[in-house]
């Protein structure tokens, strides 16, 4: 191992800023898309201001905003819509996925799959700094006259065709992060093919791999035609083009100067063949997160670990047959909504499977509660709500009244909240020692986990009956007739969001304390058997001293016959 | 770069493929993805609207028919440049790749001079829907064509180094190279008869 980069070290930005180490690069997406994370949550818990308390002057932070923003401190609609719509742009593109897939997948998959770094370290790296600018791009957007993005994050046309420079802005930087992720997911897929070490077939690879595999397919093939549709709305605002505007259109009682003849739904159809594998894209990783904490928390092997596998493939492929599910209240004939209501049931078939093996994993076994733990079982009931929820959305019957309610949002967040969210912060806990070599406090960790446990729910669980009694979402003022009824609910809902913005604070103390003074701990902590743990913590420049040989299964806890009650992947059996 | 990522010069014995020729693979899917999206939006405009122009009376297809061939002989000289870096005929592999440049320009040029005609005639791509799919599509994989031209041009001014050191490196990127190339041919191939002659 005598190369440059060991003769001479490396200078500071080269190894730190533009690093080509797959798990510097993964620290700095983490990074970044935390930041990005609680910037999002920071948006919400400025709009539920206003859903508490229509009309109602902002205390205090009132002052500080413009008057195309609030005026003596009260929100505007248009302000109310940027906050929504870059809210959910933020979490889903800047926050969740970067984390989910940049953060963890970067620095996890070469190290479970014994490699020395991903396959194109140079790409890698390429792929950050893409996603850096796109997010910078779309912060930026905040700043450009008439303000961010407003059409929510879906950017449905005419709307989005005609609104302000924001969304010029919002399509640009969509176009930067399209292509990071692609870049990204080409490199995990040729890594995870072909870097594997010797003796890791696919079936010994963890299932946090597979999670990882399926996810880069779904952001290769699902992406490009959101890149697409994207330039298309780009041409129709700069170049005066009608793709997605159909004739005759009249805006604020002026006929529109484009030429029509174009149709809005195919904008929808374009968006939701990727937002629908996005969902998966944004949970797989999670259950891949949840079930080696699983696993290596109860000390016995995954139950059905190959179905498990074979699950996840198939809802990969099956995510991309159904995204119509989101359209059914745009006429599109009862044969098209019957194929998208029978593939929809199917989809959630896997789903249920997986989670099935993942609660009974837990079966029978001796559990260690630590944090990591917490928030991975917390995660199974959560998701399972949140899957549950989605039925009656899948078909057409119930979907007519629930659509484009609270009810929605209700469902989607059980989904990426206290689901996915939770699982990233299940994987934050546990890997940690291995990035730093220091553990996060258990103590600070509880204290995080109980508050967002229970705010999170309050924050959701309400949302079910506001949908139900017809609340739309991305509305403004809650204060018509029929939402008086529930509008308690709101109030409560908002004090719950702040209420889990302030139990964030024990996770940050928690964060940057045992980043210096965190308790010492050796390279495998947890005593687990996947390869990330049979390096040094954190693992040298090139991840292993020598190239492991791998000859166990991931999960070999508690086999009979041996002196310890597990059995790393590279360890021969005594 | 790390020196002990296997199989960057030498394929994978079970996948039989070097790490660039499955990446470049892969990202030709997610290309026939994005220009697939393209297509599926001209088939689902073109199926909705009511009037659609006789794509004849309104664009060259003499200029495009010449374009066509350009394109494929480019094709032709690339996989001949490829073939010569295999052989390690330095020269030729020069020759090869700067024609396959050349006639990647030409292309570029006579894509202009079309344009140029449309502007002179008013035709832009706010005029309807048909000219939105055309300067869309055609400008797009312009767009493409431009990328193989950089990535060309690469090699062939700063790639001697790589020739010299990592011979069988080299050759792989310029088959990746070539793959993109054959890719960018085929899309035109398609985008010819759908704009021009149905
Ligand atoms: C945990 C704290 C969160 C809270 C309190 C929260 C709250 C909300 C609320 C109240 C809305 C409706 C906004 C409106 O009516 O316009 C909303 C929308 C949305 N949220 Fe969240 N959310 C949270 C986390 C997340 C996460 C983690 C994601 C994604 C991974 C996410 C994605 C979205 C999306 C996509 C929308 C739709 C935006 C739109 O309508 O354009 N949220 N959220
Ligand atoms: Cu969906």
């Amino acid at each position: 191992m005598n190369h440059a980069s060991h003769a001479h070290p490396l200078p500071f930005w080269r190894k730190y800023i533009f690093s080509m180490d797959h798990k510097v690069i993964g620290v700095q997406y983490a990074v970044t898309s935390l930041l990005f994370l609680f910037f999002g949550f920071g948006l919400i818990s400025l709009l539920r201001w206003q859903l508490a308390f229509p009309s109602q002057p902002v205390p205090f932070i009132g002052q500080f905003f413009n008057d195309t923003q609030m005026v003596g401190g009260i929100m505007l609609p248009e302000f109310y819509n940027q906050l929504g719509a870059m809210h959910g742009t933020i979490m889903v593109f800047l926050g969740v996925v970067p984390l989910a897939v940049g953060g963890f997948g970067n620095y996890l998959v070469p190290l479970q799959v014994g490699a020395p770094d991903m396959a194109f370290p140079k790409l890698n790296m390429m792929s950050y700094w893409v996603y850096f600018i796109g997010g910078i791009v779309m912060l930026c957007s905040f700043f450009v006259p008439a303000g961010a993005a407003q059409s929510g994050w879906t950017s449905y046309p005419p709307l989005s065709d005609v609104a302000p420079l924001g969304q010029t802005v919002w399509l640009i930087g969509m176009v930067f992060l399209i292509t990071s992720s692609l870049l990204g997911s080409v490199n995990f897929i040729v890594t995870i093919v072909q870097l594997r070490a010797q003796g890791l077939t696919f079936f010994k690879m963890p299932f946090f791999v597979w999670a990882q595999f399926v996810t880069s397919f779904l952001l290769l093939l699902a992406f490009p035609p959101l890149e697409a549709a994207s330039v298309m709305q780009l041409m129709d605002r700069l170049a005066g083009t009608s793709f997605f505007l159909p004739s005759g259109l009249v805006v604020g009682g002026q006929p529109l100067a484009h030429t029509g003849g174009g149709n809005p739904l195919l904008w929808q159809h374009l968006f939701w063949f990727l937002a629908h594998p996005e969902v998966y894209v944004l949970i797989l990783p999670a259950l891949g997160i949840v079930a080696e904490i699983i696993a290596n928390n109860t000390r016995k092997p995954i139950y059905g670990y190959k179905v498990m596998v074979f699950a996840t493939i198939f809802l990969g492929f099956m995510s991309f047959v159904v995204w119509a599910h989101h359209m059914f209240l745009t006429n599109m004939g009862t044969s098209m909504s019957s194929f998208f209501q029978i593939t929809t049931m199917i989809i959630s078939i896997p789903s249920v499977v997986i989670l099935t093996a993942l609660i009974l994993s837990l079966w029978g076994g001796s559990i260690r509660f630590n944090t990591p733990m917490l928030f991975a079982v917390a995660f199974l009931p959560m998701f399972g709500i949140g899957g549950l929820t989605g039925l009656p959305l899948g078909l057409t019957a119930s979907d007519i009244h629930l659509h484009d309610t609270y009810y929605v949002i209700g469902h989607f967040h059980y989904v990426v909240a206290p689901g996915t969210i939770f699982a990233l912060f299940a994987g934050i806990y546990f890997w940690f020692p291995k990035v730093t070599g220091r553990k996060l406090s258990e103590f600070l960790g509880k204290l995080h986990f109980w508050p967002s446990f229970i705010f999170i729910n309050g924050i959701f669980m309400p949302m079910f009956i506001l949908g139900l009694a017809g609340v739309s979402r991305r509305l403004y003022s809650p204060e018509y007739a029929h939402a008086q009824a529930v509008q308690p609910l709101n109030v409560f809902i908002s004090y719950c969001a702040w209420g889990l913005g302030l139990a964030q604070i024990p996770f940050i103390l928690n964060f940057v304390i045992s980043l210096f003074a965190g308790k010492k701990v050796d390279s495998n902590p947890w005593e687990s058997t996947t390869l990330e743990w049979q390096t040094t913590s954190p693992p040298p420049h090139e991840n292993f001293e020598h190239e492991p040989v791998v000859l166990h299964g991931p999960y070999e806890y508690s086999v009979p016959g041996q002196k310890k009650d597990f059995l790393p992947q590279n360890m021969r059996e005594n | 770069m790390s020196a002990l990522i296997k199989y960057i010069d030498k394929p994978h014995p079970v996948t039989g493929v070097t790490n660039s020729k499955l990446g470049i693979w892969c990202f030709i899917a997610s290309e026939i993805m994005l220009f697939g999206g393209l297509f599926s939006a001209y088939v689902l405009l073109r199926s909705g609207s009511t009037t659609w122009p006789h794509a004849a009376t309104v664009l060259n297809v003499p200029l495009a028919t010449l374009n066509t061939l350009i394109l494929i002989t480019s094709s032709v000289t690339m996989v001949m440049a490829w073939a010569s870096s295999a052989l390690r005929d330095y020269n030729k592999f020069r020759m090869y790749l700067g024609l396959t440049v050349l006639l990647a320009l030409a292309f570029l040029v006579i894509k202009g001079i079309e344009y140029g005609h449309k502007f002179e005639h008013h035709h832009f791509p706010k005029e309807s829907i048909f000219f939105a799919i055309y300067f869309t599509m055609t400008g797009l994989h312009g767009l493409h064509v431009l990328g193989g031209i950089v990535v060309n041009s690469y090699f062939l001014l700063f790639g001697k180094r790589m020739w010299d050191e990592h011979p069988e490196q080299f050759t792989g990127r310029i088959e990746a190279a070539g793959l993109y190339w054959h890719f960018v041919d085929l899309v035109w191939i398609f985008l010819f008869p759908l704009l021009y002659l149905v």
